[in-house]
């Protein structure tokens, strides 16, 4: 039976590339500009390895999937904060990728130490991409009333308007988190850690691979990696009393969808300085009396709407319907179709499975004594695909993306959108299902009832909007 | 494929329920019987119910099961039941602080995460609640009730142990503890840990040799009491109010004839409690517990209301129970075999039968169990009924229902007991 070992992409993958060629492990294409994610060491035989988000790989290790694991103990802390008997061992501190998860408030928020936190008699919003380790840090510190809200990312620009707090990772020395945010408390000193299964850990003998890593760790410099936190520009930084109750909150997508989003806004008439950013400025300016633009990820837009933190916001639909599904409830509106980004979210299974519809897999799957597991970014579109299709036994594996390579072997189907097929077709893949056609969107909040002078400014935003929209 | 039932859940067999309700109902006669009454707090509360009420530990917050509702956008969780006090009483300051005191009392599940599965994470209690009256009365009030349900149940050795969360904070206070220490130093001294106990011997030598030789006092009479207070009085004198209310309560207690021991070191846990502190064990085996805890109400924006409370735990108390204390009602169960023809008649008897305290089912195979004492048989021709004496071996014939009660009646039916 070969050893699995499930291997970073993104921030660790230099560092853990190095140690792994110090190490003799012979992995081919293991490297930043890799397109492969299945590796095979010339080393040792029995070892296969699989490049997932960095993310993924705790809970790919805690399933079972995989027997080994590299990735930051700041992700393996997030799984067990919330899944404490996950079957999980911290085998070997590697020693580089260094950082600290900080509890940050602000300034004009008057966040800026846990006494004042703890006096406070509102709820306090913490926003983060680590929601389990807020949490916990929530109850620890003896918070009478928090929310938490999960993040993608760019959680640095949520304080102080759209989030009282954020738990967010940082340099292990000098962190600075830009103009009005300060540090509140270190949360967690974490760096790159060797993980594995528990079961592997205590039935199979991997001996032979620990030891290569043991033989080199010495030689591996203890050094912080740069971590990618964007610091808004003084500049560009608008305080919070600043924005008058009058003033149209707008969140615009980071991302790929910049480029089509800053040519619609164009061809509305709208000018907006640094957007996209060159220096990860959050707050870019649009040349429009009395509205103020936050630059977030479109995933977590439908839920910042809902709560009332954004007037407007450009979103996907896929993610507006998984808001949905969520939250049916959800105060969240749909105003405009944007016309661009248009993708499909599909089902996909591996091309070899004989089948060629949801029926097919259904019925397959009806045979099979091992629940369907259903791998998606997705979590409750899936949840929905299966339930509405009657998959019966069925787990949700979610991920952070590259969700593709997790067929055959981490997943039995997909819930995943695509453009054109073109990299699931590569990947010798097959759509079962088309679920959504999804595109660029602009959302609204249905129940904030806005004051006279913002209604008419949100109203005239949508409308040059509809306008551009048309003209395409 | 066969579906097992969930990690960490139990079900409860018809001989356990029997278990169960007996001791339910005993509880609930008993609270019933005290002037308590008896409320229902919903499965699902806010999560910030119980982090707003500061009395359950973190560690113990992490294993609450918490979730988003389908309106849960704004982050707002709630959770299933970790706890029968707060709920409770949140329930009286939502409806019933108008009426001042209150004596509630109830049968819940809590739900708290257990990592082995072992363990079921849904556990049963039986509790009551004193609201709006804070004198030791009120208190010893609690005890004798609780000790009174455990005799009903017919539970036998229990033991009562006394402590007093107010004089181990002062005390713990006099030694230089803030508040967010004093618990988890109070545990680590109670596991033993011999380093938090030299931390606290050289700062102030004095009070940990007596903090010290207090814990390992145990005593058993209002005299003891006052030996300790007049040993703590010359040398702290603030802890006068919290050793008088202490003694007064002993002293009632007393009275009652009630056996108890006074061990502070019972008072592990004391986070929840501001006054007394009563545990009940059968040996080393915690069956219950309660105390005084003047602080929740105000916490939870209730006001300045006193209360106290305690709950039995019915999970472990299912296992103490004798099945003789549990009644077996097999003399008045009847087993009805009903030719077709005639179905309408015999449901008309048996719902007759039911009436007079029978219980009467319906036989519908041969490989029903004969765990009746009586079997009547409805019969389309005469004799219509039949009723047939399993212990006795005797048949009689009988012409109707009325001649069935009171053969029945002549039969010893008397000798079960339907409670």
């Amino acid at each position: 039976m070969p050893i699995k070992v499930a291997l970073p992409k993104g921030r660790l993958l230099g560092d853990t590339a190095t140690l792994l060629k110090e190490a003799g492990w012979g992995l081919t294409g293991y490297h930043e500009k890799t397109r492969l994610y299945r590796l095979k060491s010339d080393a040792f035989p029995e070892l296969t390895a699989k490049v997932f988000h960095e993310k993924d790989v705790p809970v790919q290790v805690a399933i079972g999937n995989y027997d080994l694991g590299i990735c930051g103990l700041d992700w393996v802390e997030e799984l067990m904060a919330k899944y404490p008997s996950s079957a999980l061992v911290r085998v070997k501190d590697l020693k580089y990728g260094a950082g600290i998860l900080y509890l940050v408030g602000s300034e004009s928020g008057g966040t800026t130490s846990l006494e004042k936190l703890k006096t406070r008699p509102e709820t306090v919003r913490i926003a983060s991409e680590y929601p389990n380790l807020a949490e916990a840090l929530a109850l620890n510190l003896r918070l009478r009333q928090f929310n938490i809200y999960p993040l993608w990312g760019a959680a640095e620009g949520y304080p102080p308007d759209t989030a009282d707090l954020v738990l967010i990772p940082g340099e292990t020395s000098g962190q600075k988190f830009g103009h009005d945010l300060v540090i509140i408390r270190e949360v967690l000193a974490f760096r790159a850690f060797l993980i594995a299964n528990k079961h592997s850990w205590e039935t199979r003998d991997m001996s032979g691979i620990l030891d290569s890593l043991d033989a080199v760790l010495p030689l591996i410099n203890e050094h912080p990696l740069p971590l990618r936190i964007d610091k808004p520009a003084a500049a560009g930084y608008l305080k919070s009393k600043e924005i008058s109750e009058d003033a149209v909150r707008l969140a615009l997508p980071d991302g790929h969808q910049q480029e089509p989003t800053v040519q619609l806004l164009n061809k509305a008439g709208l000018q907006i300085d640094d957007y996209p950013s060159t220096c990860g400025n959050r707050r870019p300016v649009i040349h429009l009396d009395g509205v103020s633009v936050k630059v977030i990820r479109p995933q977590d837009m439908p839920l910042q709407v809902a709560n009332g933190n954004f007037d407007l916001a450009l979103t996907g639909k896929d993610w507006v319907r998984e808001h949905r599904y969520q939250f049916p409830s959800s105060p969240l509106a749909e105003l405009l179709d944007l016309g661009f980004g248009r993708v499909k979210i599909v089902a996909v299974v591996v091309n070899d499975l004989p089948i060629s519809d949801t029926d097919g897999l259904r019925q397959l799957w009806a045979k099979r004594p091992e629940a369907l597991r259903i791998a998606s970014e997705y979590t409750n579109i899936a949840d929905k695909y299966a339930r509405d299709n009657h998959l019966g036994r069925y787990r949700i594996v979610p991920t952070w993306g590259a969700t593709e390579a997790f067929l055959p072997e981490d997943a039995d189907l997909l819930i995943e959108n695509t453009q054109t097929g073109r990299t699931l077709a590569k990947h010798n893949l097959k759509i079962i299902d088309t679920i959504l056609h999804s595109s660029a969107c602009l959302i609204g909040n249905s129940r904030v009832t806005p004051s006279p002078i913002k209604q008419k400014r949100i109203e005239s935003i949508v409308a040059a909007l509809r306008t551009a929209v048309k003209e395409v | 494929m066969r579906i097992k039932r969930c990690k960490g859940s139990r079900d409860l067999l018809p001989e356990e329920m029997s278990r169960f309700r007996h001791i339910e109902r005993t509880f609930r006669d008993c609270c019933l019987g005290w002037g308590y009454q008896e409320v229902k707090t919903p499965t699902l509360e806010y999560l910030h119910l119980f982090t707003a009420a500061g009395t359950l530990t973190p560690g113990m917050l992490g294993r609450v099961y918490s979730f988003l509702d389908w309106d849960g956008w704004s982050g707002q969780r709630v959770v299933l039941r970790p706890d029968g006090t707060i709920p409770v009483a949140r329930l009286y300051i939502d409806n019933m602080t108008e009426q001042g005191v209150a004596k509630l009392c109830y049968v819940t599940n809590i739900f708290r995460f257990e990592e082995t599965g072992k363990e079921s994470r849904e556990s049963w209690q039986g509790g009551a609640e004193l609201i709006g009256v804070s004198s030791p009365l009120a208190d010893v009030e609690l005890m004798t009730l609780a000790l009174d349900v455990l005799k009903r149940v017919g539970i036998k050795d229990v033991e009562l142990r006394l402590s007093h969360a107010g004089l181990i904070r002062d005390l713990l206070q006099k030694l230089g503890l803030n508040p967010q220490e004093q618990a988890r130093v109070f545990d680590q001294i109670l596991d033993g840990d011999t380093e938090a106990l030299a931390r606290i011997e050289s700062a102030k030598p004095d009070l940990g040799r007596m903090m010290i030789s207090l814990l390992d006092l145990k005593g058993k009479s209002a005299d003891f009491l006052s030996n300790l207070k007049s040993t703590l009085n010359h040398s702290i004198p603030e802890l006068e109010a919290h050793l008088d209310n202490f003694a007064r309560i002993v002293a009632l207690l007393e009275a009652t004839e009630h056996n108890y021991q006074i061990d502070l070191t019972s008072g592990r846990g004391f986070e929840y409690y501001t006054g007394v502190i009563f545990q009940i064990f059968i040996g080393e085996e915690k069956i219950g517990g309660g105390g005084r805890y003047d602080a929740l109400v105000p916490l939870l924006g209730g006001g300045d209301i006193p209360a106290s409370g305690f709950a039995l735990y019915l999970d472990h108390l299912m296992r103490l129970v004798t099945p003789a204390a549990i009644t077996k009602p097999e003399e008045r169960n009847i087993l009805l075999r009903v030719e077709p023809e005639v179905i309408g008649q015999g449901f008309a008897a048996a719902n007759l039968l039911r009436g007079a305290g029978y219980v009467v089912c319906t036989q519908l195979t041969d490989r029903e169990p004969a765990t009746s004492r009586w079997v009547l048989e409805v019969r389309r021709k005469a004799p219509s009924f039949v009723l047939i004496d399993q212990t006795k071996r005797k048949d009689v014939a009988l012409p109707n229902v009325t001649e069935v009660l009171a053969a029945l009646g002549g039969g010893n039916a008397d000798q079960g007991s339907v409670t």
